[in-house]
């Protein structure tokens, strides 16, 4: 077939049209958060004194951490799906959930003593932490791993470990609101374990399952 | 010279997305051009075709349109996709010479093969269903129109665009996994 050909039946195939990449990433982010919630409250659901809880800084610095992982990971999963955007900035700005998490951990170190750091890391839910991020994030990864498909990226391994840190920014959220252990030192250790989980999950993912 | 392509072409892109189907064809005949010349200056010894890498970019472009947002640039777009795709032409041909020396055996045995064109798009076309594939054929290279190919077919004109539009994607679908 010569090109020339080739064009007339993508001519005539015109009409068709897809959603904007832009729109359909905002659905798949709500899709995503529906389904992270319901198997929240269908698990584990919030602590029950989530109200008091939330007048202490340390719990809702989780929500700091998580949500500022989510968010840059959302801004710059849509730079990577669309091939020729610029990802430096949106690269740039991932630092800022780590910047956050180790800042907080330096504050805990002076703030706590020295006897209690290892109480505060261990905690009480590690394996909790540890298997329910992962398990409130797989249908969200599951998702976005679907619009990469729908997307274009043409770093299909690095986009598929962004889809791992967006779904698991999302999942470490809501795991966040059931925790008891608010310490940084528990946060980042146990979070950042099973967020490194979904990660390599989604860039094999990426790998396999993103092809165009 | 560069801007002035970045402001026709997305200007013909934009136009082709608001439906002027002839602005549609204008740009991919632009966009051709110009992968062709950066797929041969990127193709300096042999093994994988550049035409094969422009015809794949094309497809690619057409099956992924919406992911180009109508206020960027058009052009990093455009080489975006054709540079993945000449890669993804280099990798594939590493993988080919693998097999190729089991299909020496079929040519032998097989003389007709040889005559078959040695295009990839070729062969992807003769992977597809059969209504699929005499709908692409009909339009591609016997040049009909939708209207044309529902007549000769005998089927509805809805039919037609259906078919057509599976069948592309198909084939994109099919670069895209080898």
């Amino acid at each position: 077939m010569r090109t020339e050909d080739l064009i007339k039946a993508l001519d005539a195939d015109a009409r068709d049209k897809a959603m904007p990449l832009g729109k359909a990433w905002w659905l798949a982010v709500g899709v995503a958060v529906a389904i992270a919630a319901a198997v929240f409250c269908t698990t584990i659901g919030p602590r029950p004194d989530i109200m008091p809880a939330m007048h202490t800084m340390r719990f809702m610095s989780k929500f700091v951490f998580t949500l500022a992982l989510a968010a840059s990971a959302f801004a710059l999963i849509r730079a990577l799906s669309m091939p020729g955007a610029s990802t430096r900035r949106a690269m740039a700005w991932m630092i800022a959930a780590p910047a956050l998490v180790v800042l907080a951990v330096v504050l805990e170190l002076l703030v706590v003593p020295q006897a209690d750091w290892g109480k505060r890391l261990v905690g009480s839910n590690m394996m909790i932490c540890m298997s329910f991020i992962p398990l409130i994030g797989i249908g969200p990864l599951a998702i976005f791993l679907g619009m990469l498909r729908y997307g274009a990226p043409t770093r299909p391994v690095l986009a598929g470990a962004v889809a791992g840190l967006l779904a698991g920014g999302l999942a470490a959220t809501f795991y966040a609101a059931h925790c008891f252990d608010d310490s940084p030192l528990f946060v980042a250790t146990w979070y950042t374990i099973a967020i490194a989980f979904l990660t390599l999950l989604g860039a094999i993912g990426g790998r396999l399952f993103v092809r165009w | 010279m560069t801007g002035k392509d970045e402001a026709e072409l997305s200007g013909l892109l934009r136009a082709a997305i608001a439906g002027d189907e002839r602005a549609y064809a204008d740009f991919l005949h632009r966009v051709a051009a110009l992968v062709r010349g950066y797929a041969r200056r990127k193709i300096v010894q042999g093994g994988v075709d550049p035409e094969d890498v422009v015809q794949e970019t094309l497809l690619a472009i057409h099956v992924k349109r919406h992911t180009w947002r109508p206020d960027a640039p058009v052009l990093p777009w455009v080489y975006a996709i054709a540079r993945f795709k000449l890669i993804d032409a280099f990798r594939r041909r590493g993988r080919r010479i693998e097999v190729e020396i089991d299909e020496i055996a079929e040519t032998f045995a097989e003389p007709e093969t040889e005559t078959v064109s040695e295009r990839d798009i070729n062969r992807a076309l003769e992977g597809l269903p059969p209504t699929q594939r005499s709908v692409v054929s009909s339009i591609s290279v016997d040049g009909h129109s939708i209207g044309e190919t529902a007549t000769k077919l005998g089927v509805s004109e809805t039919a037609v665009r259906v078919s057509l539009h599976r069948g592309l994607a198909a084939i994109a679908k099919r670069f895209g996994r080898q």
